[in-house]
């Protein structure tokens, strides 16, 4: 890879050091897209082996139990170290650059977050290789989940805990970061729209996370420690956990899909040549989801038992979503509207997200309404309808965006031709998955199904729906070809290699460690396209030329993350043998150690001289 | 600002626990962080209300609750609030040693609030053998205030380290934003206790 | 309120039809063909939000592909630069006050029907039957009658009838899409929910909460019979007998088998006394199916005994000591075979049952 070239002066031995100790967030964001392409691929794995199951009615391509932890961990993958890390990425590369920032406002914590996501992933998946990863569904429903036999289910609950403290701070970190770091002249309603949903996917990290880590540790408690949270034969009550776990996961959709708003906003804007129609209303409709989204978890608890007045209630408030999310539609349309529309990659992907995420929408509010959901809750109905808005929504704005700031990461252009390949492979074998599950559903198939009978008339659709999902796959292949291809070319670009409006395209690509030289003078939306009309080639900067201050590498983070990962072990262990106990005091010893060492360790960061900057400008 | 200026300023300001681009990022961070704090101790008792009646036969509240030992606690915690307010006084005056004093006199006030749980603890345990796993409501009770005692050990041991790590040096820009954090932390220890004693103890005990 | 709503979908009915044509599923299982109070009144919402929608997508796509075809960058137009609109606030509104009111035309109707089918206030005055939902199989309690049943749950038809449902192990729910939606049957709390169905026939019912292994062999069945099918069938159920004796000589020998192996789990006669432990076997010799899934033979009964793994992975009856044992073979288990095709409540299955069976057999 390009940065890969740029740094193989160090050797392997220090390129590796540096990245384990960076804080910069340029490359913590090049390790996000690595890791989360990685678990991208895993999860689009599962997803293939599912398929194949359900290829034929009655198929024994794998067994029950393999299948229940394929579906789990499928889900629990494809969300959490898949799509969750993969925004992080962009928020990481991009958001920092759009609002004029030297890096976020805590370079060390974006490392720990690194660390603990990857040290979460993998925890997660170590079950596979020791007697079965988790098999309760993604969603782990109690008392399924709590009487679920073997460690599976443990991993899972340590697992997600790790890195769901890693996206907690994560959260934190862009929180402060945009309200603090802002370059001069950049107000809030200047920000560009991706850096304003990365800030209300921060916020609902910060309000939404914190359910799940309770409902976690109440899962924790009932499987390893003996208590009785959700076990009926000692008064709990598992209803606890749904509303947990959705009050943590009906924001998550949107932690999801709003950043993906974001990157489509961004595209559509660049590639119709015209600034966003509505901004106003866009941030507005923005923050509007935001704030709804913690007010509807329930709709996912329809055939609970929450009587009627709730399921009421919630369905009207679920409904009450698809009114700004209408607003978002329709504000794409019209900045495309008497543009000068230039269909590339990265456009060609948001042209297809429109469509399909309004599908998506459609049955949203379908689904909202609680008596149909009768029949549609927990089919095939609803599979379609999620994968149409986190497939639609978010992995279609993943690859957007892919293409799209690629050049910023790495300082090449991905292939257009096999870009668009990509894209009509994914695009039509998306459709082909999915569309017809819809009908599954209703046609009396339920989701989480190992087997379908014969003679129950959906053998046709999940035949289809099967060869769709191998298109994708297929899709993905070509992805990886193109970045191989494109790495192996390595033709740089410039540091505005779309004729783009934002900031972070007025510094080279890649840009260098500090960002920019001089903090820019931000003197409205789409700054460098303000510029760019007054016949300026770049930004104005807004202070001369001074030292710039850096934070130091550490490799704390790393280290920190590694002692919960090691405690990780005991706490599932010692269920069985309390000498395990040992393992767990010294993974939290060494993460409470580092972080005593943090703590009173001076780390005060460095100075990069401006002599040193000048002598580089003329190099 | 260089180094130097940091760790030996020549003036202190009022604030300067926000004197820094880091200060104010942390001073930041921080009041975000104690928002999804609010959210896990909501989460927390919203379990806790939802299984207080559920005693599986065992134990309940009624039962188990005196509230002498618990006023007693409720008083350390909240004049531990009022002496940690003390020391950030004193800090904004620049007087190391009086904040150092009152953060001592905060850590003992703390660690009274801490022997009194364990005390409580042990004797749930041990005298009317109530357990985490005696009923849902063993397990809610234990993890809800459990979890804030395992906040009042971190907020000891934080504010500790922090006293012996600057015993020497005195206040600087770079270690008073860690003071005022400890501080705006062990507030809101003081008032989950507060939302604690109301919800468990004399609703429990009504 | 009804009449519109009938109107709207006999109307929206046809043109739906036409358009998935015969995709419409399986009759007695899928959604689509409702026939059933509570499936009809969810498909009555479906219908009325699909066509909203299709109205919202049918705007969409006219203005999407109008921009994409008119606003295409042309060649040697590369440099043009569009006007750059803020907004409109006019069109702001419109696309803001539009959705809410179609939202509204939604929202009514879902409302009255959430009420409608949450409403309770004839449970007193109708049938009632107590639901277990176990891993992976059901059993049906009548409150009233004091007998039970399991896999296949007997009502009469137009009839609304109450079922009070728990679970005795984790979360499963339970859906019957032709007759009516779904409700979740959780171990702590009782949920009810009535069903009413409009024709007879053998329904599918489906679990629809994953609950293990075998959640998607957790199937069961309704049979929906005349008043007076229904009537005779209660009375048989009523008096069948623990005492059964085996009428041919292998069944008898079959008997001696299941007394030895199988009695301390399932009951041969439906008194609601019997402890829910296994499946209730009473009218075991009318099921429509073995084990919910598998079609009803002497062969499909032998290998459930011999191997009930292989059907159902997971299912309690792994645990039976017979298993662990090897004490039925190949031979025994076709004994015990002849004797549980015995057990009937009623001599001749009701007709619903009959014509499913033979529909199966054309199969």
């Amino acid at each position: 890879m390009s940065t890969m070239v740029a740094t193989n002066k160090k050797g392997l031995g220090a390129t590796l050091w540096d990245y384990l100790t960076t804080v910069d967030h340029k490359k913590i964001a090049i390790m996000y897209l690595i890791a989360g392409g990685f678990f991208f691929i895993i999860g689009g794995l599962e997803a293939l082996a599912i398929r194949w199951q359900l290829v034929q009615p009655m198929n024994d391509f794998v067994s029950s139990g393999f299948y229940n932890e394929l579906i789990t961990m499928h889900g629990t993958t494809m969300i959490f170290l898949a799509a969750m890390p993969l925004i992080f990425a962009f928020m990481n590369a991009v958001v920092p650059l759009q609002i004029g920032a030297r890096d976020v406002a805590f370079p060390f914590l974006n490392s720990l977050g690194f660390w603990l996501f990857l040290f979460g992933g993998i925890m997660l998946n170590v079950g596979w290789f020791t007697g079965g990863a988790a098999d309760a569904g993604w969603t782990a429903y109690a008392p399924l989940s709590t009487t679920s036999i073997g460690e599976g289910v443990d991993y899972y609950v340590l697992g997600l805990q790790i890195s769901g403290a890693g996206t907690l701070i994560g959260g934190i970190n862009f929180l402060v970061t945009i309200v603090n770091m802002r370059a001069p002249g950049m107000t809030y309603m200047r920000m560009p729209l991706f850096t304003w949903t990365a800030f209300v996917a921060s916020a609902l990290i910060l309000f939404a996370f914190p359910a799940l880590t309770v409902g976690l540790f109440l899962m924790m408690f009932d499987r390893l420690f003996g208590a009785g949270f959700f076990d009926p034969a000692m008064g709990g009550n598992s209803v606890i956990w749904q509303h947990l776990f959705w009050i943590f996961g009906h924001p998550e959709v949107y932690i999801l899909a709003l950043p993906g708003f974001g990157i489509f906003s961004e595209i559509i804007s660049t590639f119709s040549k015209k600034r966003l129609f509505g901004y106003t209303a866009m941030v507005f409709a923005t923050v509007l989801i935001g704030f709804l989204g913690f007010m509807v978890w329930a709709h996912h608890m329809f055939t609970v038992g929450m009587g009627p007045a709730a399921n009421s209630i919630f369905a009207v408030a679920t409904m009450a979503i698809a009114v700004p999310t209408g607003i978002k539609i329709f504000n794409w349309l019209f900045t495309l509207w008497g543009g000068s529309i230039q269909i590339n990659t990265p456009m060609l992907w948001a042209l297809g997200f429109i469509p399909t995420f309004t599908l998506g929408g459609m049955t949203g509010v379908m689904v909202a309404a609680a008596s149909a959901d009768f029949q549609y809750h927990d089919t095939y109905f609803v599979v379609a309808h999620f994968h149409y808005v986190i497939v639609g929504g978010v992995v279609f704005a993943l690859f957007a965006g892919t293409h799209y700031w690629w050049p910023k990461m790495f300082g090449t252009v991905l292939d257009d031709k096999l870009g668009k390949l990509t894209f009509w492979l994914f695009f039509i074998g998306f459709h082909l998955t999915f569309f017809i599950q819809h009908f599954l559903g209703l046609m009396g198939m339920p989701r989480r199904y190992w087997v379908y009978m014969e003679n129950q008339g959906l053998d046709l659709g999940n035949m289809i729906s099967t060869i769709g999902a191998f298109l994708m796959g297929l899709g993905t292949i070509v992805l990886l070809i193109n970045i191989i291809k494109t790495s192996v070319k390595n033709e740089k670009v410039s540091g505005d290699p779309w004729d783009a409006r934002t900031l972070e395209w007025a510094i080279p690509s890649p840009p260098p460690f500090y960002n920019f030289k001089q903090l820019p003078l931000v003197r409205g939306l789409d700054p460098l396209w303000v510029e760019k009309t007054e016949g300026r080639k770049g930004m104005t900067p807004a202070e001369p030329l001074t030292d710039i201050h850096m934070p130091n590498n550490s490799f704390l983070p790393f280290v920190m993350s590694l002692g919960l990962f090691i405690a990780g072990f005991g706490f599932i262990y010692q269920k069985h043998d309390l000498s395990w106990l040992i393992v767990l005091f010294i993974g939290m010893g060494i993460t409470l150690g580092c972080m005593l060492v943090r703590s009173v360790k001076d780390d005060l960061g460095y100075h990069v001289h401006k002599e040193d900057l000048k002598k580089e400008a003329e190099e | 600002m260089s180094e130097q200026d940091i760790l030996n300023p020549k003036h202190m300001p009022h604030d300067p626990e926000k004197a820094t681009l880091e200060g104010k990022n942390k001073f930041m961070g921080f009041w975000f962080f104690l928002g999804g704090e609010t959210v896990l101790f909501a989460s927390l008792f919203g379990t806790y209300l939802a299984l207080n009646d559920s005693t599986n036969g065992g134990s309940s509240s009624e039962e188990l609750f005196g509230l002498e030992l618990v006023f007693i606690m409720t008083m350390l915690l909240l004049t531990s609030s009022l002496t940690s307010v003390y020391a950030m006084y004193h800090m904004k005056n620049h007087a190391f040693k009086k904040m150092q004093i009152w953060l001592g006199i905060t850590v003992a006030l703390g660690l009274g609030f801490l022997g009194c749980e364990i005390y409580e603890f042990y004797h749930y345990i041990h005298g009317e053998h109530f357990t985490m796993r005696s009923s849902a409501f063993g397990s809610a009770f234990y993890t809800l205030v459990g979890f804030h005692g395992g906040h009042v050990v971190f907020g000891l041991l934080w504010i500790i380290a922090l006293m012996i790590r600057n015993a020497r040096r005195g206040l600087n820009l770079y270690n008073a934003p860690k003071f005022y954090l400890a501080s705006l932390y062990w507030h809101f220890i003081d008032v989950v206790w507060v939302f604690i004693f109301t919800v468990v103890y004399l609703m429990g005990v009504l | 309120m009804k009449d519109w709503m009938g109107k709207i979908r006999t109307l929206s009915l046809f043109s739906f039809l036409v358009i998935i044509l015969s995709a419409c599923g399986k009759d007695n299982l899928t959604a689509l063909v409702p026939k059933g109070y509570g499936a009809e009144q969810s498909f009555n919402v479906i219908i009325i939000s699909i066509l909203v929608m299709i109205v919202v997508f049918v705007v969409v796509m006219a203005i999407y592909l109008y921009v994409i075809l008119k606003f295409r960058q042309r060649k040697g137009q590369e440099d043009h630069i569009p006007k750059q609109t803020e907004g409109n606030k006019t069109l702001e509104m419109v696309w803001t006050v539009i959705p809410i009111l179609l939202l509204i035309i939604i929202a009514v109707p879902t409302i009255v029907s959430t009420y409608d089918l949450a409403d309770e206030s004839e449970k007193e005055n109708s049938i009632n039957v107590n639901v277990t939902g176990l891993q992976f199989w059901w059993n049906f309690e009548y409150a009233n009658e004091e007998i039970q049943t399991s896999q296949e749950l007997y009502i009469p038809v137009d009839e609304r009838i109450y079922l009070n449902m728990m679970s005795s192990d984790v979360i499963h729910s339970f859906w019957v899409p032709s007759i009516s939606g779904k409700m979740d049957v959780s171990p702590e709390n009782e949920n009810t929910m009535y069903i009413e169905a409009f024709e007879e026939g053998v329904y599918w019912g489906k679990c629809t909460e994953f609950c293990g292994d075998s959640h998607s062999l957790m199937d069961f069945k309704i049979v929906v019979v005349s008043q007076e099918e229904y009537d005779q069938w209660v009375n048989g159920m009523e008096n069948t007998d623990p005492e059964y004796t085996a009428e041919a000589a292998t069944a008898q020998e079959g008997q001696e088998l299941f007394e030895n192996s199988c009695i301390s789990c399932h009951a041969i006669d439906a008194s609601a006394n019997n402890p829910v432990v296994g499946p209730n076997l009473a009218d075991f010799g009318n099921r429509t199916k073995v084990g919910g899934v598998r079609d009803f033979s002497k062969e499909e009964i032998v290998s459930w005994i011999v191997d009930p793994a292989e059907i159902k992975p997971g299912n309690g009856m792994l645990d039976a000591p017979y298993l662990e044992e090897n004490s039925i073979g190949q031979e025994e288990a076709e004994k015990i075979a002849d004797f549980l095709m015995e057990l009937k409540a009623t001599d001749e299955p009701v007709d619903s049952v009959q014509q499913f069976k033979d529909e199966a057999n054309d199969n």
